[in-house]
Order: structure tokens, then sequence, then C-alpha cells
């Protein structure tokens, strides 16, 4: 909206010549703007910065050394090594599902709908006891899982699959809608035109929705990185070993390594403004499509 | 078609990881005699300045006396969630905890080592103890010197929670003790002692780490309530200008006890060497690096006299003595409906 607009928008100018969303005054629209540009500033920008400053309080040399620490560069490898799993099998899971769903109809729908929802509603701490019990060696398959050698809790594997429950709906959160509005009649087109099953998929239904897919697989990556919670029900914290970098930071912290701490943070902090970037980028494609 | 390609590379590397992760997991799980070896030792919260030292001096140790490279992995947490993570199946082949009660814990559900485990290595499996002092501002401003002092309307008192950290419940009995000498063991006016003390607590931390941070960095509250060893080492790293310690007239004589876990070590060959880790913390250098790292040493003529003048002689009575041992201490005060429930329920 141009900014003349704003300010030469009286309140009995015929409706078709304003632009502004309301008749309200400038002073209560730029007050409204004026509050939330500072909360912003308050809860977002400043806590950004602060992490940033504490990292470097000591110099680039410290902020540095706090990556070359063995224990950071093996949480940085779990980390790398849990999202490269636990991300394409979210979005094998996610594609599926919502072609199933935007495409077919079958019973018990809704219930599969539903339940892709849980992992959001669910608070992560529960989903990882949830695993604890199941996995657990005072779970359901733990004394099974320990006879055989397997070890799911407090290793890599359980680490997996707590990423991979609270990562679970975020690609087919955002295929599913896209696939509804889409309809099926291009697949029913080339269908009729004598194209194979796997041929509709892969050349009508998926390039139709690649930059959802997309958007979704980056928000997933996001929160793989980033997840605690969970995680840290499941992981035993185990320097050097089942420690992810969100986990890492807390030791630093509780170790009194505060500019450590916040470099390790600071690299996470990093890592997310390059997912909301590759994040609008992806979202100006969705919407130009 | 180029997203069909990136599909299909993406679910090869899935397949790749999958099928790459699970030997290596497994072999972990195994271990091995012979080469290198690695130790799992589960500790809590303030320990980890000196496990972090004493591990390399081990590490040596062990590489003269035997040639074999041993690696040791720490994990460090609140007492009771770290005993609650081993009971769950956190592989460890040694604990060392704040109290015997979660080391009794483990002993009864998961029977990974016999019951009688504290009577296994000298001084109760206790290689240091500690005691509870209390941490104040600099210059004492609130003028606390003593346990009674604690009780005066408007003090804010920081302590963890005595449902999940061993460091709290040491802080609570050391009250109850103090109380009932006091009192001349008069059981309802230390109710009503420790009820007061309880009042002026803002907030429950869930370890002895979290509550040291609230107090220190966040600068909530007059008193920190602290295991000596914690309070000595917030002094050394968040500079003595803020902070000082105040020792009561007396305090509860804190024993962290170490074991084995017998059917883990054996089942992944580190037996021995995780036995030897064990006495090592009762020989000459295990005992000086306690001292160092605030501990108060079983042996103390082995430690540095000047770590030892930073420990101030003080009255310290034992939760044996006082309570009957932790399973008794524990049933009554910390169990769900115990005393300390109704006291912080009437708050």
């Amino acid at each position: 909206m141009p900014a003349a607009a704003v300010h030469s928008a009286p309140q009995n100018v015929p409706s078709a010549r304003v632009q502004a969303a309301t008749e309200d005054s400038p002073i209560v629209r730029w007050s409204l703007i004026a509050i939330s540009v500072s909360f912003m500033a308050l809860f977002v920008l400043i806590p950004l910065a602060a992490i940033f400053a504490e990292g470097l309080r000591k110099g680039w040399d410290t902020y540095l050394a706090s990556f070359t620490d063995s224990h950071c560069l093996a949480a940085v490898r779990l980390t790398l090594l849990v999202t490269v799993i636990a991300v394409p099998l979210n979005l094998v899971f996610g594609l599926a599902a919502s072609w199933a769903i935007a495409k077919f109809d079958f019973r018990g729908k809704s219930l599969l709908v539903t339940l892709i929802d849980l992992p959001f509603a669910v608070s992560p701490v529960v989903s990882g006891f949830i695993y604890m019990l199941v996995f657990g060696i005072q779970g359901w398959f733990g004394s099974w899982l320990a006879d055989h050698g397997i070890q799911v809790m407090f290793a890599v594997p359980g680490i997996v699959l707590a990423t991979i429950f609270v990562t679970f709906p975020f690609v087919a959160r955002e295929v599913i809608p896209l696939m509804q509005e889409q309809g099926s009649e291009e697949e029913q087109a080339a269908i009729t035109l004598g194209a194979s099953g796997w041929q509709t998929f892969f050349r009508i239904t998926l390039p139709n929705v690649k930059w959802a897919v997309l958007y979704g697989v980056i928000l997933s990556n996001a929160r793989a990185m980033g997840e605690f919670g969970a995680v840290s029900v499941v992981s035993g914290h185990i320097r050097g070993r089942t420690n992810t970098l969100p986990l890492h930071v807390e030791v630093l912290y509780n170790e009194y390594n505060f500019v450590a701490a916040f470099a390790v943070a600071s690299l996470l902090a990093l890592l997310a403004l390059v997912t909301l970037g590759l994040k609008t980028l992806v979202e100006s494609k969705l919407h130009s499509h | 078609m180029p997203l069909k390609l990136s599909l299909a590379s993406l679910a090869a590397v899935a397949l790749l990881a999958f099928v790459g992760c699970k030997p290596s997991s497994t072999s972990d799980a195994t271990g091995g005699q012979g080469g290198a070896v690695t130790l799992l030792n589960v500790s809590y919260d303030p320990t980890r300045e000196f496990y972090s030292e004493f591990n390399r001096s081990f590490t040596s140790h062990w590489k003269e006396e035997t040639g074999q490279d041993v690696t040791i992995e720490q994990s460090h947490g609140g007492a009771g969630k770290q005993a609650r993570a081993v009971i769950d199946g956190l592989k460890a082949d040694v604990v060392t905890l704040a109290i015997g009660y979660d080391i009794d814990e483990i002993a009864q559900r998961t029977g990974l080592l016999p019951t009688d485990w504290q009577s296994r290595l000298p001084h109760q499996s206790c290689p240091y103890t500690s005691t509870i002092v209390f941490l104040v501002r600099k210059g004492n401003p609130k003028g606390i010197r003593d346990w009674n002092d604690l009780v005066a309307p408007g003090i804010e008192v920081i302590t963890p929670n005595p449902k999940t950290s061993g460091g709290a419940r040491y802080n609570y009995l050391a009250a109850w003790g103090y109380a009932q000498r006091q009192n001349g063991g008069n059981e309802q006016q230390t109710r009503e002692f420790i009820t007061k003390l309880f009042r002026n607590v803002p907030v429950l931390d869930s370890g002895a780490r979290g509550s040291t941070t609230t107090f220190v960095q966040r600068g909530i509250g007059d008193v920190l309530l602290a295991w000596e060893n914690e309070a000595l080492l917030a002094i050394d790293e968040l500079g003595a200008g803020q902070i000082e310690i105040v020792v009561p007239s007396v305090s509860i004589l804190a024993e962290p006890p170490v074991t084995v876990l017998d059917k883990n070590a054996t089942a992944r060959g580190t037996l021995d060497v995780a036995n030897a880790y064990l006495q090592y913390l009762y020989s000459p250098e295990g005992q000086r690096l306690a001292a160092k790292h605030y501990y108060r040493p079983q042996e103390p003529e082995h430690a540095d006299p000047a770590d030892m003048a930073r420990f101030t002689k003080l009255e310290r009575f034992t939760v044996q003595d006082e309570f009957g041992g932790w399973q008794e201490a524990q049933r009554k005060h910390f169990a769900d409906g115990g005393v300390f429930d109704s006291i912080y329920q009437s708050k």
C-alpha cells in the first residue's frame, strides 16, 4: 500500500478510492503499527540479537572455538543424521497420505486426517514418554528388544523416532489442502489417455504440488533440527553420543559455559533464519503458481 | 523432471541412513573386550566439572596400567531423573548419584546390581562427601547466619524441588534436623518451622543447577540452599563480587554414593575397567581431585591443604542417625502424601 494513501484517507472519501483497511484515524492506525513493531522488537528482535551478542562477547576466536569442541561437532553430526533420516521418511509418508486423502474416498478418512494432526496437539514431552512406554526397557517391547541386543531408547533410533513423531504432520498438512483444491480432473484425464498410476503421479500430481511439498519439507527440517522436548526424554544426555544441538546448548548453559552456549544457540538461530529465507522464497513461488 | 530425481535420491538417502544406523547401534550395545573401551558414567548435576577432570586423569592412569584406551562418556541431570533413565534402560556402566535412595530404586526395579551394593566399596560407597550451606548476596544484606533466619517474614529462599532433586532432599532434611535440635525433638514444632521455611520459597526448580542459575544469574531470592561444592563452584565461576557463603551452625552430611551396574558392565565386557574406575576415586589422586572440585574427600591427607582450607568445620548429622536411613526418610517425607506434600499444599 502506498504511504500517501494511508496519510490522505479522510473519513468522507467515497469507499472506492479508499485503500486503507480501516476508517479509523491515522493516530489509531499509527499507534497500532507502533505497538506491533515495538512488541516484535521486544519479544523477537532483541532476544535474537542478544543470542549473537552473548555468543560474541569474548570475541570471534572464542566464538569459533565453541564449534571445534569435539562434543559440539558430535552434536552437529547427530542432528544432521537425525534430520537426514526423519525428513525424507516424513516426505514419503506425507505425500502418500495426502495423495490418499485428497484423491480417493475411503472409510476412516477423517480418522486418518485427525491422527495426522495428533503430533501437533500432543506436547513433545508426552510424545517422548509415549516412546519410552513402548520401547523403554520397562515398556511393552523393552525386554524383547533387549534380548535381541537392539537399543532403541537412549540411542540414535529413539532420537530418530521422537523426531519423526514431532515432524510427522508438516508435509501432509501443506500438501493436502492444495491437492484437494486441485481436484482429480487432471489425473482422470491422464488415466483416460492411457497413463499408468506411477506416470500419473510423477507427471501430473507431483509437479502440481512440488512447491507445497518443498514448503512442508523446509518446515519439518527446521523442526527436526530444533526439537528439544521429545528428544530430551529419549536421549539420555550422553555427551558426544546422544546430545543433539539443542540439548548441547542446555548442557553448555548448565556448565556455566555461557559464551559457548550462546554461540551454539546462534548456530541454531542462523539455521532458523536460513529456513525463513527459503520459506519466503518458496512461498512466493507457491503463490505465483 | 527434476523433482522425480530428487525424490528418488532422497528415498535412497533415507534407506542408506536406516541401513547404516543399525549395525552401528548394535555394536554400541555389545561393546568389546580387547582394544579400546568406553564407559558410561551416569551422574547428577553438580559433578560435571569434577568428573570432567577425573575422567582425563583415569584415562591416562588406565593406559599406563594396562595399555588399554578407555573413553568415559558422561550424562548429567537431576539425580532422580537420571535414576529414572537408568531404570528405563539407559545403559550405564557406573552410576554416581546424589543419594543412596536413587541407587536402591535402580537395584529394586531392575536387578542390575545386588541390593547390598552400598557395602561393596569403602565408606558406604561414598568416596567424597559434602554438606548443605547458604549462598547469600554480597555483604549478606539480610543478615542471614543460621537456619532460623530463613523463616523470618520477607526472606526469599531458593531451593529445588525435593520430589525431583537429591540436593533439595538434603536441604529439606538439613532444615528438619536443625529444627528438631532446637525444639528438643518436638515434631509438631519442627513441622511448623519447615512450613514457614517453604512459605518463603517463591520457585521450586527441578534440579540443583537450575536453582543456582535462578539465584545467581536471574538474581531471584535472598538466600540459596545449596550443596557446599555447588556454592563454592558458583563463587568461582560467577564472581566472588556478587555472592558469599554462610555456613550454618549445624547441617547434614551429604553422602553421594557410587556403584557399578554389574549386569550392564558384564554384558558390555567393561566390568574390570568399571571397578577400577570407581576404585580410582579412593586413590590419592582421586581424593585430591575431589577436594580440588570442592567435595570433602574421605582421606583429607591426600588433598592439597589449600583446598582443604576452603571447608569450614561444622557439625554434620547423617541421614542414617537422624532419619533412620534413606528408605525411611523417603517414605515419611517425600513419598506421595508424605510430610512434604502436606506442608507444600498448606502453603
